[in-house]
């Protein structure tokens, strides 16, 4: 509830937080909000700009834009946004087995994720679409078993920092089960790192989905999805540009919107980030380490 | 009623498929009655440490045993409400997240109590560590070293424990608050009738507060010395250890 009233203060998280909000309610009824069928073909609207029956404009095949913008929120954000949700959970509990428990644990999930991180991303996913067929499912499947390596070993290292501290010690010392350390204890102060590290690989996960459906190996053709309609307008990028705009935007918008909610979900987590009333404290980072937002290698 | 028997611990120092290993602890055995306060002195690096960590059971001997009323501690339910421990780092040791309440309430919670006699307990508490009541909400980061080293001692005595282990417990404070605290200790120690062990390199602290003092040196222990008799020890590191200080 506290978390709640601090985010309530930050006016661009309740923005994030209301545009997300209204984003997925729009992508699960999408056949409610849509205003037209986003797969059918009007050739004579063919590029038409908008007009105030289509919001958006119309495509190359004179579809609306609109529509098919929202229903491309199911693949380009639902989905991912699932299989994101479970790779940061398998990520995490291995990372916190790994982190916590150290040893031999440790050295085995370790030599996993090496050999995980080992292979060339692009080249496995493709390696179990052909083993598994084409469709958005699979894609998201090998996105799952790829990339859960690389959250436990980055997790791995932020439950490291914390486990060894007197706080944990004393926790242990009483009789308190490791079970409740790592939930009362460990997860409330990793939690910044993962949200992080999830939000920023959210991006990167919807540009390779629409990479995967380019390649004619993800969404199917007449499916809506943002990547894929970037990359129909990219075929017509110098004659109408503004094409673009309407699914790159989304992207960036929905990238956005994450970003500041974590970096909001940060600061409403942590006491040290608020400005308390009792007096102007110094205002200390976080986490020792800040995890650098490099790209997922993939 | 705290026996430890023989202890040994190395670590390892190379990496995954290595087999060298560095010795800490060389069979070290000594015991704790209730109700006594025993200190462990020792320089850096001498192990006194990790002997307290497997006095409070956080890592395990590879040979010899620590026994708590003839439990094993590695136990955890038998460290359960019987253990605690006061360690030296003011500004990891409460949850930065925790209020001093919650921080408190952890240990307090172990005792079973309704939800009135907790709140009675936590004013008490707070006030025999010489804290005010209003403390009760702020965050660990709005403390300072002291008040936090209290807090840390509240939540130790909060689970009414038979014992508590201080590793540095008081060396990071300065030295008007270190009395303070030590005064406290003792004022404690004579409500709860709780044995401490006071890891520590600080001979004065631990004259001040100990019944009985080991003195520890490269992993094995070099003499017991009743504090008393502090001036009569025989070995010569202890002399020499001793002599480095301002005479008693």
């Amino acid at each position: 509830m506290r978390i709640f009233m601090n985010l309530c203060k930050d006016k661009l998280a309740i923005a994030s937080l209301v545009f997300i909000a209204v984003l997925i309610t729009a992508g699960l009824f999408a056949p409610v909000f849509a205003p037209h069928n986003p797969e059918e073909v009007n050739m004579s609207l063919r590029y038409a700009g908008p007009s105030w029956e289509y919001i958006l404009g119309n495509d190359h095949l004179g579809r609306c834009i609109l529509s098919r913008i929202i229903y491309g929120i199911r693949p380009s954000v639902l989905w991912v946004f699932a299989a994101l949700f479970i790779s940061v959970l398998i990520g995490s509990i291995l990372g916190f087995l790994a982190g916590y428990f150290r040893g031999k644990n440790d050295a085995f999930i370790m030599k996993l994720c090496d050999v995980l991180l080992s292979f060339p991303g692009y080249v496995m996913a493709l390696a179990l679409v052909g083993l598994l067929g084409v469709g958005l499912e699979n894609i998201l499947i090998a996105f799952i078993l790829i990339k859960w390596a690389w959250f436990a070993r980055v997790i791995r290292t932020s439950v490291m920092q914390y486990a060894e501290l007197d706080y944990i010690k004393f926790a242990k010392a009483s009789g308190i089960s490791h079970g409740k350390i790592i939930w009362k204890h460990i997860v409330p102060v990793t939690f910044s790192d993962i949200a992080v590290i999830s939000s920023s690989s959210m991006g990167t996960m919807i540009l390779q989905i629409s990479g995967f459906s380019f390649l004619g190996l993800g969404v199917q053709a007449p499916q809506a999805e943002w990547g894929m309609m970037l990359n129909e307008a990219r075929e017509v990028m110098f004659t109408r540009p503004e094409l673009m705009l309407a699914p790159g935007l989304a992207i960036v918008l929905v990238v956005m919107a994450l970003n500041f909610l974590s970096d909001s979900l940060q600061v409403a987590l942590d006491p040290r980030l608020l400005n308390s009333n009792k007096g102007n404290q110094v205002m200390a980072p976080v986490s020792k380490i800040k995890i650098q937002e490099k790209e997922v290698p993939n | 009623m705290l026996i430890v028997n023989s202890v040994e611990k190395s670590y390892k120092t190379g990496g995954l498929f290595s087999k060298k290993t560095q010795k800490i602890l060389k069979g070290v055995s000594f015991d704790c009655q209730r109700g006594e306060s025993l200190g462990i002195i020792g320089e850096s690096g001498s192990g006194k440490s990790t002997l307290g960590r497997l006095i409070v059971g956080i890592e395990k001997p590879e040979a010899g045993t620590v026994l708590f009323e003839q439990k094993n501690i590695a136990d955890r339910s038998v460290r359960l409400g019987n253990i605690s421990a006061v360690f030296q780092d003011y500004k990891s040791s409460i949850n930065p997240f925790y209020t001093v309440e919650k921080a408190i309430m952890e240990t307090l919670i172990l005792q079973n109590k309704s939800r009135k006699e907790m709140q009675a307990k936590m004013d008490q508490l707070l006030i025999q560590v010489g804290l005010d009541t209003s403390y009760k909400t702020n965050y660990p980061h709005e403390l300072s070293g002291g008040e936090v080293q209290r807090v840390c001692i509240a939540r130790a005595i909060a689970a009414e424990p038979k014992c508590i282990l201080f590793d540095e417990a008081i060396s990071s404070l300065d030295v008007s608050v270190q009395t303070q605290v030590l005064d406290l200790l003792k004022e404690l120690k004579q409500i709860y009738n709780i044995s401490y062990i006071f890891i520590t390199h600080d001979i004065q602290a631990a004259a001040y507060i100990c019944d009985r003092v080991i003195i520890f040196r490269d992993g094995q222990i070099e003499e017991t010395a009743d504090v008393h008799q502090l001036r009569h020890v025989r070995s010569a590191y202890a002399k020499k250890l001793l002599g480095a200080i301002i005479p008693f």
